[in-house]
């Protein structure tokens, strides 16, 4: 395959392989719809057949990092946008400085991703032969509010009030939880080598008006990941919390 | 007005320099990114699956000879057959035609130097090898007994088999089968000629693009599914498993909404080779052009919603049954609409009958066969009767070899003047291919009257009563061996041996005739212009056909 | 051909976008403390739903593209659906209502 400046030899013009690079990473994109789509089908029949058991999981959740995290990300969307502005209008030195901005809240967010994860752990509630959803109200740790806890214990009682397996279903809401935040949590693994890659190419100078395929289709699927926890988090953080 | 004689009485020479010599060693295939060479490594890859598949389905066969069982334990023969399954759909039907006759001439069809993304394209035989060597993996380390579909909780919990690398594999198989299909999309959208507008482009073509549109929407769902009952086996989440709050239904659900379009996955591409071996050989334009790319896109569009089909006996909500029934019986329209077209092409055609044009034929007789075979399953009322029983495995064996296969190694004698330069011996390969109907036919038209007495699938042993049409089937499926053999060897032998084709031997209109056999590396010296109709055949004096064997052009009447 | 026909969005527009997003979060966490009853859900979805849009058609420059990048955005939304829909049709309709799978009495495990 040989290659002229940045143009391919089996394409004509670069405009032909930016096209076609933009539009294999918009299928591609698709296809990861399809792919996060099995999985929200699962947690949409099993939401229904367990409501009950599904907001006491919620209710577990912490909202504040839930929420933190989704307006880290957000913000990780909006700096990525930039670059992409950036490389498209020549400002190359603007380009790294907006991508390591990227990158950063990328690692915050997955920072904040593993402080929660640690937390159901010392919980027990990640699913397995230790899981029990009346572990933490049992077992209070030191700093929590004693009537949160409380208000906890209650909402458990009722749930097992009117469904005797909330603990089995509240596994299951759980293991969905791992599941598809893990699922994202690697998409955006991904997404930050693949950052990493973009600054180096751009700190080269790599990018201009001409040719920036990379940074675009990259911000594309950031912004697609980013679509996903905007799903994830009313999904999975905001189920039955008035009460 | 049958002739037989269209093969080159011309001699021709190899071109001196062409895909296959312009450069040596293995290093030069293994890391090449030519997607005519990929083609070939699927090829190979692809036909040693063949016979993996195919020695399972020898020994079931003779298995079968005995009502209780000739040759292996009850577990050993569980195995059998889903090994047989799994290596015969996702490791040979799935890739064989997109990624060998797709990869090999999608490119050439439209006017391109190569797909969009080459690398990718190599990098799809990368994952497929890997997929494949955990499928192996898992086939010799205590095998696989969940059947090909994996129905939870049997793959997750109970089953004892190599279960997990066999998941494994396909899942990253899938991913195979992703980037074909997303490369095809790009390269038929952003790569074509000038002139190659959307409705001059080949019926292949158009098949392979409804196909891609499975490939790339149908497969994460499948692999998605995989993982999650991969993760239910390996670390006991409950998602499929109905004792921890689970449903396995909608494991069945979420695995049908791409295993049943994914034998249109199978089929499209065996119907666009069909739709391009008809014309040349009845020498006369397709019928209803138009009609019959948009079934192709019609299929693909329709086959996503009727997968539920295969849950009629589950348990599934009646309702639900009925309105799905109904619109499995809406995947007959488009198939049809292929069907009769193919055959109004064929009226008053000028035919010849070379081996394509008899897989071709066949094709159409087993598709029609297995296609209506289909709408019996379809019909609620009837498919508890003739559920799981061999019936099923004789109506998806008419659409997967009869239809399928026969398209394949149809389109790979069709083709194989392009791919290799040279030309196969005749005789031997019409004679290869009426063996290959004739035993298909054997093997598995007595299953249909098997599955409609009764005799369930997936059993080692059967009633005394039903051995004769067991022993003929095994019977059959010796016949169909030889002839499966024959063009393999043929083929391998004419690389060497055969006559030298020259670029365009049938003669056919397409644009991939256009350039020399084998073709060199970029395809074209020059990028051609279209300025024709596809399949104009009164209208290509470029062929070189007489008047005498172009078929009689259509009068006012 | 025009060696280059992108758009190029202006950093106000996606600076509105960000805030509106900003909002969308706000509104949604705070809407979750409300009792809607079952318009909890719905209330989730849209808000989702419409930062997932304002996403795909500015950041994703999907409101300036050629056809064939709608027509794939068209082809994902209406392929999900159909998994969606299709299999919820069924579980909505089941008769007796299968809310609860009964696990069997014997577990033949091996």
């Amino acid at each position: 395959m040989h290659r002229t400046g940045e143009l391919f030899g089996h394409f004509q013009t670069l405009e032909q392989q930016r096209e076609s690079a933009t539009f294999g990473m918009w299928v591609f994109l698709a296809t990861e719809v399809l792919f996060f789509g099995g999985m929200f089908l699962t947690y949409t029949i099993n939401r229904h057949a367990y409501f009950t058991a599904f907001g006491v999981g919620s209710n577990d959740l912490d909202i504040t990092l839930g929420t933190t995290n989704t307006l880290v990300l957000i913000l990780s969307s909006f700096t990525m946008a930039m670059a992409v502005w950036c490389a498209q209008t020549g400002k190359k030195k603007l380009v790294p400085l907006f991508l390591v901005l990227t990158l950063v809240l990328g690692c915050a967010f997955l920072g904040i991703k593993f402080v929660e994860y640690k937390q159901k752990f010392h919980h027990h509630l990640v699913p397995g032969r230790s899981f029990d959803i009346s572990y933490h109200v049992n077992h209070p740790a030191p700093g929590d509010d004693p009537k949160e806890i409380a208000f906890e214990k209650e909402e458990l009682a009722k749930a097992l009030a009117s469904d005797p397996d909330t603990n089995s279903h509240a596994q299951l809401y759980f293991s969905l939880y791992f599941a598809m935040t893990g699922l994202h949590a690697l998409h955006m693994v991904v997404g930050a080598g693949l950052v990493m890659w973009l600054i180096g190419a751009s700190l080269k100078g790599r990018f201009t008006p001409h040719y920036h395929t990379p940074v675009e289709n990259i911000g594309l699927y950031w912004h697609f990941v980013d679509i996903v926890w905007i799903y994830l988090f009313p999904l999975f953080y905001l189920i039955d919390r008035h009460r | 007005m049958s002739q037989t004689q269209t093969l080159p009485t011309r001699s021709y020479e190899m071109p001196r320099e062409h895909y296959l010599n312009s450069s040596y060693g293995i290093r030069s295939w293994l890391l090449t990114t030519d997607h005519k060479r990929i083609a070939l490594l699927y090829l190979v890859s692809v036909t040693f699956f063949f016979f993996v598949g195919g020695v399972f389905a020898t020994m079931i066969r003779i298995h079968l000879l005995t009502p209780e069982g000739a040759l292996v334990s009850p577990e050993t023969y569980n195995k059998l057959f889903t090994m047989h399954g799994v290596a015969m759909i996702f490791f040979f039907l799935i890739p064989s035609i997109p990624a060998v006759l797709g990869n090999f001439l999608i490119p050439q069809m439209i006017g391109a130097k190569d797909v969009a993304f080459p690398r990718l394209n190599l990098l799809s035989w990368y994952i497929y090898i890997i997929g494949g060597c955990f499928a192996l993996y898992s086939f010799s380390t205590g095998g696989l007994d969940t059947g090909w579909t994996f129905y939870t909780p049997l793959s997750s919990i109970y089953s004892n088999s190599a279960v997990t690398p066999a998941v494994l594999g396909i899942f990253i198989n899938g991913f195979s089968s992703i980037l074909t299909g997303l490369n095809f999309i790009v390269t038929i959208h952003t790569m074509r000629a000038p002139g190659m507008t959307w409705f001059r482009l080949p019926l292949f073509i158009w098949s392979h693009y409804a196909t891609s549109l499975i490939m790339v929407l149908g497969t994460p769902v499948v692999a998605i599914t995989l993982l999650l009952a991969g993760l239910e086996r390996m670390l006991h989440l409950g998602f499929f498993n109905p004792a921890m709050g689970g449903d396995p239904i909608l494991f069945q659900h979420l695995f049908w909404f791409y295993s049943h379009p994914a034998v249109y996955i199978m089929v499209l591409p065996a119907m666009g080779v069909v739709s391009e071996i008809i014309p040349t050989f009845a020498r006369k334009p397709i019928f209803g052009y138009s009609f019959v790319a948009a079934s192709s896109i019609a299929i693909a569009v329709i086959g996503f919603l009727v997968w539920a089909h295969h849950l009629f006996m589950t348990g599934m909500s009646a309702y639900s049954a009925l309105a799905f029934s109904f619109l499995s019986y809406l995947v007959a329209i488009p198939s049809a609409v292929k069907v009769f077209n193919w055959t109004a092409t064929l009226y008053k055609g000028s035919i010849s009958w070379d081996a394509p044009m008899l897989y071709a034929l066949g094709f159409i007789g087993l598709f029609t066969i297995g296609g209506l075979t289909g709408l019996f399953l379809a019909c609620l009322g009837l498919d508890m009767h003739i559920h799981d029983t061999y019936f099923v495995i004789a109506h998806f064996h008419y659409i997967m070899v009869g239809g399928a296969v026969m398209g394949y190694i149809g389109g790979l004698h069709y083709w194989w003047p392009k791919i290799s330069g040279k030309v196969y011996p005749e005789a031997l390969s019409r004679f290869a291919a009426i063996t290959l109907f004739l035993g298909f036919n054997l093997t598995f038209f007595p299953q249909f009257i098997l599955g409609y007495l009764g005799m369930p699938r997936r059993y080692h042993s059967y009633p005394p009563e039903f051995q004769v049409l067991n022993v003929l089937s095994t019977a059959g499926a010796s016949i169909l061996a030889l002839g499966y053999l024959l063009p393999m060897a043929y083929l391998t032998w004419s690389m060497r041996y055969g006559k030298v084709a020259g670029p365009n031997p049938w003669p056919a209109t397409g644009l991939e005739w256009k350039t020399t056999s084998p073709p060199p590396t970029e395809n074209f010296p020059v990028t051609p212009v279209v300025d024709w109709e596809p399949y104009d055949f009164p209208n290509r004096p470029d062929l070189g056909l007489t008047p005498g064997t172009l078929a009689p052009v259509p009068g006012d009447d | 051909m025009p060696e280059h026909s992108e758009h190029i969005v202006s950093p106000k527009i996606y600076f509105t976008i960000f805030i509106a997003l900003v909002i969308g979060t706000s509104l949604t966490t705070w809407a979750a403390f409300q009792n809607f009853g079952p318009f909890n859900i719905v209330i989730a979805l849209g808000i989702a739903t419409a930062k997932a849009t304002l996403v795909v058609l500015f950041f994703m420059h999907a409101r300036y593209s050629v056809g064939r990048t709608r027509l794939v955005i068209v082809c994902a939304i209406f392929w999900l659906a159909i998994m969606l829909a299709l299999t919820l049709a069924d579980y909505q309709t089941r008769q007796p209502r299968m809310s609860r799978l009964v696990p069997p009495a014997v577990f033949y495990r091996v």
